[in-house]
This record gives structure tokens, C-alpha cells and sequence, in this order.
């Protein structure tokens, strides 16, 4: 038999190389996902929840800087309002059903967003990171004086309620299973995104902006979309933290969370799907760690010390660093 | 009493005197912030906890050495200058090159870890430092009364701004610096050691706000996290000016301290949120801030 070079017969075997690795990646996700439904059993179901928060305030913020390359420094805000406003509705509103609690804050969330982005979207690099910083400092200001949030005290004893009027979320494997379910659909969404046609525009754009303007692509808008859905993750992420923990605190709004969330994405991998779940879980993990033991008040100087060693040493995170090892030893 | 606007002449000039002091903090710091990120394109998050390390070593030479205002004024700052000279050499250098992005995450990092530190050595709470006898009481002008120690601060920080901006915008030692993050190859060609020359603008810009921290000591409470606190407003006031510019960030910044102190007048609500409130609207209508140049 000669040795065929037929181009359609080199592209059959890259889709069943393709087809074979997609499989794989298939098996994992799905081990992956076992392993989180069988965590309660073996982990504290509430620490888990915070973990899972936090994964997705990081894919949140990694939406918006990992694949379109904006670094907002004002994400606490999306995540605080989310939090206030779920928390707020809860409180206030006993016939409401807890899943349309944190539609509301979703929903206020994304319309901040809106907000941010027609504002900031035209500043470029560093000035767009100050913008949303400004503007995230505003909105620091605004729940620190309102007198809902229950200013420097935060806000204490939000019902869990029931799920859909049903199913009582006070019982935390139930609500384990809701904070997980809905994880895994913003999850799913996020790598639909970035897998999408308009995910390959935004990658575009954080290459090389001028390009994607000069093929036409109207940039701003792209970015605006990508934004909003971030603000959106961010402030559902915010919703059910306030459900899970039953409070809410000006924590969330300050400027330090803004941080905080880079720290999660920068140290699991920027720009890679599975990066800010692994980070968050490092971050929350590496705080409770310490906080149980003797080391108790050094946690802010040891995150200070894991930003500087990333930035420095592992600039692509955990998982970054792990794919870029497979690359260079597994072919 | 006379009367301006429904508000008492003494309580208006007493917040505009508050403000033009703040305003001054404003200008020494957010000029430190404009020097580093001018000439040296780094955006230093750590310059808030440099401030507080120059007001910390003020009360700690006094705590431990015994050493006077007047000896702090000068060794503080050096100390800390020398601090940012090794944080430049040793960690700074090494994402030369790289997005701004990465300084402005190092230096977070780098904020974090000297301000928790301190927090565990000293506690939060605030530390006492008396001030110099020389400084003690005031003077009466009639509608207000001017404590000597306030006086003192606007009239030296504003020469020490003066004096920075006269030196990087006049003086041959100020070109060379321009030309050496212009083109640093160049420079190098011509027998100018740029590395150093980048060592020592990041020592100085730190120096300002290490500076401004002995200033602040005897005034405000002195405590690790007070960078923290002021951080953001002076990066606020940088950007109104336009990042880089250096007279733009000592006239904004009195201007600043100035707005600040009118709205504690009128509306104190808003006082803490005012700054931002303008950098907002600046930035829609001069993306480059008032002072900057357009990239």
C-alpha cells in the first residue's frame, strides 16, 4: 500500500484523535462530577458550598479576564450586590421562594454590570482596571451608608427558605446539592461560551484588539456582552453565598475581594477553564488551613506572599502549569 | 457669624484648611505613584503600604532609638527608600517587560505581606507620636484658627513637590531619566547605567510617599493598615490627573483634598465617595485624565 497523503483522510484522523481525547476529557468530567456529589459525605457540606462560591466568582472573573483580557478590579461589586440583594428580598419578603431570591439578585447584578460597562468598556489596559475600581469603590460607599446592609455589622440571619416553595434548603445536604447543580450549569455555560464562535471573538480581542476591530467585529459590543455575563455569574455567585452562609458583609464589597478573586484565578491558571475552580479551592482552602491553627493571623501576609511567588514564578497557574508539563512530556 | 452658603465662615475654612491638608498627603503620594508609573510603567500597589512603613519607622526610631522628628524626617525616608530599591532589584525586575498588569498584582501582593506583618507585630490600633515642641498651638487669622504643625505640612510638602517636578522636568538628571525609559538601549550606548537609574526612581518615588508618612505621623493615627485606607483615593487622584503626569498629580491632588473638604462642608455623605465620583466623570469625558496625554 502506498503511503496516502489524501487530505481528507489527515483530517478524518485528526477528528477521530479529536473524538477519542474529547471521550477522555468526557470520563474525567464525569469522575470529576461524581466526586463533587460524593463530597458531602466525607467533607463539611458548608465549606464545600464556600468553595463552590467562590469557584464561580473566579469563572465569573475569569470570563472577563482570562478570555477577553479585561482586568476589572471592581468585581466585588457584582458580588456584594448580588449578596445585599437576595439577602435583602429574603429577609424582607417571607412568601418569597428562595430560587427567585437569587434570580432577583442575579438580576440586579447583571443590571450593574450594564452600568460598568457602558462607563469603563472604552478605557483601555490599566485605566479600564482604575474605572471599575472607581466605580466599585462608589458602590462600596453606597452599601456602607445604606441603612439596609446593616452598615459595618453586615447582614445577619437570611432565611435559606425552600427551594421552588418545596424543597427546605435549611437541610445542608439539600442545599449542597442545589449551590452544586447550579455550579455546574454556570460551569457548563462558561465552557460553551468560550468554546462558542462569539468566545473565539473574545479570545480575538485579548490577542490582538486592533485586529479584531480591523475584521470588522464591533469590539465594544463583544465586550460589553462579556461583561454583563460576568457581573451576572459574579452576582449570582454573591446570592447564594448570602443563602448558604445566611449573611452577608461589607467583606464582600471591599476592594480586597476584588483582589482576592484575582488571586484565585492567577494562582489556578488565568485563561483555562478548570484554572479559577482549582484556585478558589486553593485560596479557601490555604485561609481555613491557617486559620485553624497557630498561624491564625497570618493568613493576609501568606496570601501576600503566594500573589508574589505566582506572579514571579507560576505566571499560568496551577493548572496552567500542569497543562504545559503534559504538553512538553506527554506530546 | 458671617455666613457662606448657610455655612458658618469658621466650620467652611476649618474643612478647606482639612482638605488642603489632605490635599498635600494627596499631592506627595500620588506624585510618587506618577514618577514610578511615568518613568518606570509600574503600577505600585505598594505605595500605600511604603507611606505607612515612613509613618511606622517614625514612631519606631522614636520608640526604639529615641530619634527626633527632625532626624526621622530624613532617615525614615531613606530607610524606606532603601526598602524599595531591593523589592526593585529583587522581585520588580524580574517582570520587566511583561504586562503592566503583573507589577500592579506584585505590588498587591507585596502590600499584603508588609501590611499583615506589621498588623501581627503591632496590632491595628493606633500608635501615639507627640509632636515636635516647635510645632505646639497657633496662630488666630481672624476667621480661623491655623495650627502651626498644618502650616508646616502644606508649605514643605508643596516644596517637595516643586522641587520633584522641577528636577525630572528641568535638570539634566531628569532628562536622563525620560530618555532612559524612552529607549533604554540608547542611554545604555551612552555609558548610563539604566538599571540602577531604574533602581533609585523606584527608591524615590517610595521616598515621597515614605515622606509623606513622617508628615502624617504626628497627625493621623498611625497604624499598618492606613496605607490601605488611602491607597485608593491617591490612585484615584492619579488617574483624574493622568497617570504619569507629574504636575497634573500635585495639582489634582490639593484639588482633590479641596473637593473633599467642600463636600464635608455641604454634603457629608458623599465625602468619601466624591473623588471616585469625579475620576468617573473625568475619565468619560478625558480618557487621559485632566493632565495626561492621550496613548
Amino acid at each position: 500500500m502506498s503511503q496516502s497523503f489524501n487530505p481528507a483522510d489527515i483530517h478524518n484522523a485528526i477528528l477521530e484523535q479529536q473524538k477519542v481525547q474529547d471521550r477522555k476529557k468526557m470520563l474525567l468530567n464525569g469522575v470529576l462530577v461524581l466526586l463533587l456529589m460524593a463530597a458531602p459525605f466525607v467533607m463539611y457540606p458548608v465549606f464545600l458550598m464556600k468553595i463552590l462560591c467562590f469557584a464561580l466568582f473566579a469563572v465569573a472573573f475569569n470570563l472577563l479576564f482570562g478570555f477577553t483580557g479585561l482586568l476589572s478590579f471592581g468585581h466585588a461589586a457584582f458580588l456584594a450586590t448580588g449578596g445585599y440583594t437576595t439577602g435583602y428580598l429574603l429577609s424582607n419578603y417571607s412568601g418569597l421562594t428562595t430560587e427567585v431570591g437569587i434570580l432577583a439578585g442575579t438580576a440586579v447584578a447583571t443590571g450593574l454590570g450594564l452600568a460598568f460597562a457602558l462607563l469603563s468598556i472604552r478605557r483601555q489596559g490599566i485605566y479600564f482596571a482604575m474605572v471599575t475600581l472607581a466605580l466599585a469603590q462608589l458602590v462600596f460607599f453606597f452599601f456602607v451608608q445604606s441603612e439596609f446592609t446593616g452598615g459595618e455589622d453586615g447582614m445577619h440571619g437570611i432565611p435559606r427558605g425552600h427551594l421552588f416553595g418545596v424543597i427546605n434548603l435549611e437541610d445542608n445536604l439539600n442545599m449542597y446539592y442545589f449551590v452544586l447543580a447550579v455550579f455546574l450549569g454556570c460551569y457548563l455555560l462558561v465552557q460553551r461560551i468560550v468554546s462558542s464562535p462569539y468566545g473565539q471573538v473574545l479570545k480575538s480581542i485579548k490577542q490582538n484588539e486592533p485586529r479584531a476591530v480591523s475584521l470588522g467585529y464591533n469590539v465594544d459590543r463583544y465586550k460589553i456582552l462579556a461583561f454583563v455575563i460576568s457581573a451576572a455569574l459574579a452576582g449570582l455567585a454573591g446570592s447564594m453565598k448570602s443563602v448558604v452562609f445566611q449573611l452577608t458583609s461589607l467583606n464582600d464589597a471591599h476592594w480586597h475581594m476584588s483582589g482576592e478573586v484575582i488571586l484565585m484565578t492567577l494562582v489556578g491558571g488565568m485563561g483555562t477553564l478548570l484554572g479559577p475552580v482549582v484556585g478558589a479551592t486553593f485560596v479557601v482552602n490555604v485561609e481555613y488551613q491557617l486559620s485553624q491553627g497557630s498561624l491564625r493571623d497570618w493568613v493576609d501576609p501568606i496570601l501576600g506572599g503566594i500573589f508574589i511567588l505566582t506572579v514571579l514564578a507560576f505566571r499560568s497557574g496551577i493548572v496552567g502549569e500542569i497543562q504545559k508539563f503534559l504538553r512538553k512530556n506527554m506530546g | 457669624m458671617s455666613m457662606i452658603f448657610g455655612v458658618p465662615l469658621a466650620v467652611l475654612s476649618g474643612q478647606l484648611l482639612i482638605g488642603v491638608i489632605n490635599g498635600a498627603f494627596y499631592a506627595l503620594l500620588s506624585l510618587g505613584l506618577a514618577v514610578i508609573f511615568g518613568l518606570l510603567k509600574i503600577i505600585n500597589f505598594a505605595h500605600g503600604a511604603m507611606y505607612m512603613l515612613g509613618a511606622m519607622a517614625t514612631v519606631i526610631l522614636f520608640d526604639v532609638l529615641g530619634v527626633s522628628y527632625w532626624v526621622a524626617l530624613i532617615m525614615a525616608p531613606l530607610l524606606v527608600g532603601v526598602v524599595g530599591v531591593l523589592i526593585e532589584y529583587f522581585l520588580l525586575r524580574r517582570i520587566a517587560g511583561q504586562d503592566h498588569i503583573y507589577s500592579l498584582l506584585l505590588t498587591f501582593g507585596i502590600a499584603l505581606l508588609l501590611q499583615g506583618v506589621l498588623t501581627n507585630i503591632y496590632g491595628v490600633s493606633g500608635m501615639r507620636y507627640s509632636m515636635p515642641d516647635l510645632f505646639k498651638g497657633g496662630v488666630n487669622l481672624g476667621f480661623m484658627f491655623l495650627p502651626y504643625y498644618r502650616a508646616w505640612v502644606i508649605v514643605i510638602a508643596l516644596l517637595v513637590c516643586f522641587g520633584t517636578w522641577f528636577m525630572i522636568e528641568k535638570t539634566k538628571l531628569g532628562s536622563y531619566l525620560r530618555a532612559g525609559t524612552e529607549d533604554a538601549e540608547l542611554m545604555q550606548g551612552f555609558g548610563i547605567n539604566v538599571p540602577l537609574l531604574v533602581s533609585l526612581t523606584y527608591g524615590f518615588g517610595v521616598m515621597l510617599a515614605a515622606f509623606a508618612g513622617v508628615l502624617a505621623a504626628p497627625i493621623y493615627s498611625v497604624t499598618p493598615v492606613m496605607g490601605s485606607h488611602i491607597l485608593i483615593t491617591v490612585f484615584a487622584v492619579v488617574v483624574i490627573g493622568g497617570m504619569g503626569s507629574i504636575g497634573g498629580a500635585i495639582i489634582t491632588g490639593i484639588l482633590m483634598g479641596v473637593i473633599e473638604g467642600l463636600t464635608k462642608t455641604f454634603y457629608p455623605p458623599a465625602s468619601s465617595a466624591v473623588i471616585f465620583l469625579v475620576m468617573v466623570v473625568v475619565l468619560m469625558f478625558r480618557p487621559a485624565g485632566l493632565f495626561g496625554k492621550e496613548a
